[in-house]
């Protein structure tokens, strides 16, 4: 008869979010938990499935007794924490980095083929943001339409990185990445050179998949017909994950 | 090797310099070099025949008074800089005259330098000791000055944790600018369970106007290397890494220098001091981004990927370079460790005020008379580092304003200057410490322009990975320039000031959280400037 299954060395603890009792494993961040238990918290970088980034920072949220915010793509769960995830002042706040984010780039949503199916436009009406107070980045970016299946508008990039993200650690190939600094950051495809010459890529678009705006997109699609799936995703990191 | 035999090399080379009856001492620091002290120590060792019993000439490190460079020290073999005879603006022409005087009761009075001026008797020299001293490409030099003794002290009669309770005892605080408890950090990395674990030194220096870690490299290059050793023996790492940047490259050479002879004389490398002690140190060099000098940033960096930091926890102590534990403190703060080891922790922490112990390193800029290199106790009040060690403002003009800290720090307008410089004090006004640049203004300067220079700093380096950060410094900076232009309004102002809000609460690492800083500061104390260019 086989002995008792040896026991987990992660604990669980119990904490509140929004007066809500919720349980989790110590080592699940609060994003995770919230997103089980249908507890709205916006990002545009985070994606279950990938490595975290931290780097949008609309998730961030009050603990209570912490002077600090915190992202909670990034912070793990305590015993006894209590969590705010919806008050005014994080109102106010996701509302100006939506803005902020809108004025980088040129995000003209009339004319987008991810019109309708934007992660960045829903989340601008979820925050209430319907005008601009502050001037857009007067800077303009050349369209990629290189390869034969996709395209590339940085002037549609938020900079998020689940392009590069995915490409490294799902697809295995790290044709994504950075260059440059501050607002004039850029994804680039290799040496930055045009996506039809990368020797890297292999073409599998789950980097168009998972890109939550209308930087990368299929080839052929008109205003608003780019709808994306990214159902994929958790499927295929779960099934990677050792059992 | 015993503590002795180290004390009895030392004993040795004292008593061969000694046979020289002088020592002229030429500033070779950047900031000297840079007003030709070179040609300056060619002329003078072209005056000296080559095995002169009487006289040698050797280049030193910073002596402080960049303003006056190049700086020629006429001295005996082991006086301090103090009691030197000291020559300012020294050319190559001058050379012979020096060389004349030699022996001579009076200085030459054209190029006399007073030691016994306020600049040097009011200063208190730890970190900065033997700078201006020793040869910094001399092993011999600093082993004379007692270098590396508080190494083989450490390592053949203390254990780690009694070097942590030193440090402790010590009250030493981070010297890069966070002012985070050196011996808490060492402890918590010592405690860390692990076969590899890491030492790494911040030399990446990048505060506009800020040259102290350069200074301490390029003088006294064995003082970090020993302190980094000490950390390592203290909390059980066998590799270090100086991550210093590339606009450094005399720092760099005397830093690549040092290492080799450390390891050479069996400082460095395996079984130190006959113990089973090893450590090893590589350099590294950055590419000119001022956030590779955050620590998460720093790591990525020295890793080989982009500099670019991430969120924390977990902490370098936790998880560091290549995931293992990792120590990191700035240059300054490992300057700081071989006159603890040696001196006692009970004796530092007598030095300066209740949280905030020993001495600070400043670079005095700016509109004021002496700029260079200072070292004070904490606790000094700003008014006297400005009026008496600085020598006021040129011609007599009134101070407006002191910035410290660099692009994370702030304005300390006429009305603080009595404050002292400690940790909590000058975050009490708004600003920080930093890592000790100091830079002075008159009143002729403009507090909005102050703020959109180090806007434009702050989005000109940003990383470009969080959105608060990328863009906010860059409608800051925007909103900077429309009321510096005077075509803002009110609604401007507000918005500014919102925006300042929300990038100091979201941002991602210290460099966004502390980019509105400037802005910050300059609006509390000199609203009535932004207001006045206001069109509404």
């Amino acid at each position: 008869m086989p002995g008792p299954a040896s026991q987990p060395k992660v604990r669980v603890v119990t904490f509140r979010v929004d007066d809500q009792d919720l349980s989790a494993r110590e080592d699940e961040t609060l994003i995770e938990v919230c997103r089980e238990h249908r507890i709205p918290i916006p990002s545009l970088c985070y994606l279950e499935g990938l490595s975290v980034w931290g780097g949008c920072r609309l998730c961030m949220v009050e603990i209570v007794g912490q002077p600090r915010l915190a992202a909670a793509c990034s912070t793990r769960v305590i015993e006894g924490m209590e969590v705010r995830t919806d008050t005014e002042r994080l109102r106010r706040y996701r509302r100006i980095l939506v803005e902020l984010l809108f004025a980088e780039r040129a995000h003209v949503c009339s004319v987008c083929v991810s019109n309708g199916h934007c992660e960045l436009q829903t989340l601008a009406q979820r925050c209430g943001v319907d005008h601009m107070r502050m001037p857009r980045r007067p800077v303009s970016y050349p369209v990629d339409s290189s390869h034969e299946m996709f395209r590339l508008d940085h002037d549609r990039c938020i900079l998020c990185t689940r392009c590069v993200r995915v490409c490294d650690e799902i697809e295995g190939a790290h044709t994504w990445d950075v260059m440059g600094r501050g607002s004039d950051c850029r994804v680039i495809t290799d040496m930055a050179q045009p996506w039809a010459e990368s020797e890297t890529c292999t073409s599998c678009g789950k980097c168009v998949q998972v890109c939550p705006t209308g930087a990368l997109v299929k080839q052929g699609t008109s205003v608003g017909e780019m709808v994306k799936d990214q159902h994929f995703l958790p499927i295929l990191a779960r099934r990677r994950q050792p059992r | 090797m015993h503590l002795d035999d180290l004390a009895e090399q030392a004993a040795t080379i004292r008593a061969r310099d000694a046979e020289t009856a002088h020592e002229i001492r030429v500033c070779m620091a950047a900031s000297c070099q840079s007003s030709g002290s070179g040609q300056v120590l060619d002329a003078l060792r072209a005056g000296v025949e080559p095995q002169s019993s009487s006289c040698r000439v050797k280049g030193v490190g910073c002596m402080g008074l960049c303003s006056a460079g190049p700086l020629v020290a006429v001295a005996a073999p082991g006086d301090t800089l103090n009691a030197s005879r000291l020559y300012r603006d020294v050319t190559p022409a001058d050379a012979p005259a020096i060389l004349d005087n030699l022996g001579k009761p009076d200085p030459i009075e054209r190029l006399h330098c007073p030691t016994d001026q306020p600049f040097f008797t009011a200063q208190h020299r730890i970190v900065l000791e033997h700078s201006g001293q020793i040869d910094p490409d001399s092993l011999d030099d600093a082993i004379a000055v007692g270098g590396y003794s508080a190494l083989v002290h450490a390592l053949t009669e203390l254990t780690p944790g009694e070097v942590i309770r030193e440090i402790t005892t010590s009250g030493l605080r981070g010297r890069g600018g966070g002012g985070y408890p050196t011996g808490l950090k060492w402890s918590t990395v010592a405690k860390m369970p692990g076969p590899q674990k890491y030492i790494v030194c911040n030399a990446d220096e990048g505060d506009p106007g800020a040259f102290m870690d350069r200074a301490v490299l390029e003088s006294d290059p064995h003082r970090v290397i020993e302190g980094m050793a000490i950390a390592a023996y203290a909390v059980g790492a066998s590799k270090g890494y100086v991550y210093v940047r590339a606009e450094y490259p005399l720092a760099v050479e005397r830093l690549t220098n040092a290492i080799r002879k450390a390891k050479r004389a069996g400082f460095l490398g395996s079984q130190i001091a006959d113990t089973q002690f090893s450590f090893e140190i590589e350099l590294r060099l950055g590419a000119g981004a001022f956030v590779c000098g955050e620590e998460t940033a720093l790591m990525a960096s020295i890793q080989g990927l982009r500099g670019q930091p991430r969120p924390r926890p977990p902490y370098p102590a936790e998880a560091g370079l290549w995931g293992c534990p990792t120590l990191i403190n700035n240059v300054e703060t490992f300057a700081n460790i071989a006159p603890i080891v040696r001196e006692g922790g009970a004796w530092f922490a007598a030095l300066g005020t209740e949280g905030s112990k020993g001495t600070k390193v400043f670079a005095l800029a700016g509109t004021i008379v002496n700029t260079g290199l200072i070292e004070v106790p904490m606790g000094t009040r700003l008014a006297h580092i400005i009026e008496v060690i600085g020598g006021g403002i040129p011609g007599g003009g009134r101070v407006k304003a002191v910035q410290t800290g660099g692009p994370s720090g702030g304005c300390i307008p006429r009305a603080h200057l009595d404050t002292p410089v400690d940790y909590d004090s000058l975050k009490g006004l708004g600003t920080i410490m930093g890592s000790g640049g100091m830079i002075v203004m008159d009143e002729r300067s403009s507090m909005v322009d102050v703020a959109r220079y180090f806007m434009e700093f702050c989005m000109t380096e940003s990383c470009g990975k969080c959105v608060p950060c990328r863009t906010g410094t860059q409608q800051m900076h925007a909103l900077l320039e429309r009321i510096a232009a005077a075509e803002a309004g009110r609604a401007e102002l507000a918005l500014l000031e919102e925006l300042c809000e929300v990038v100091q609460a979201t941002s991602l690492c210290g460099l966004g959280q502390t980019a509105p800083n400037p802005v910050l500061s300059t609006l509390r104390y000199f609203r009535d400037e932004y207001e006045s260019r206001l069109v509404d």
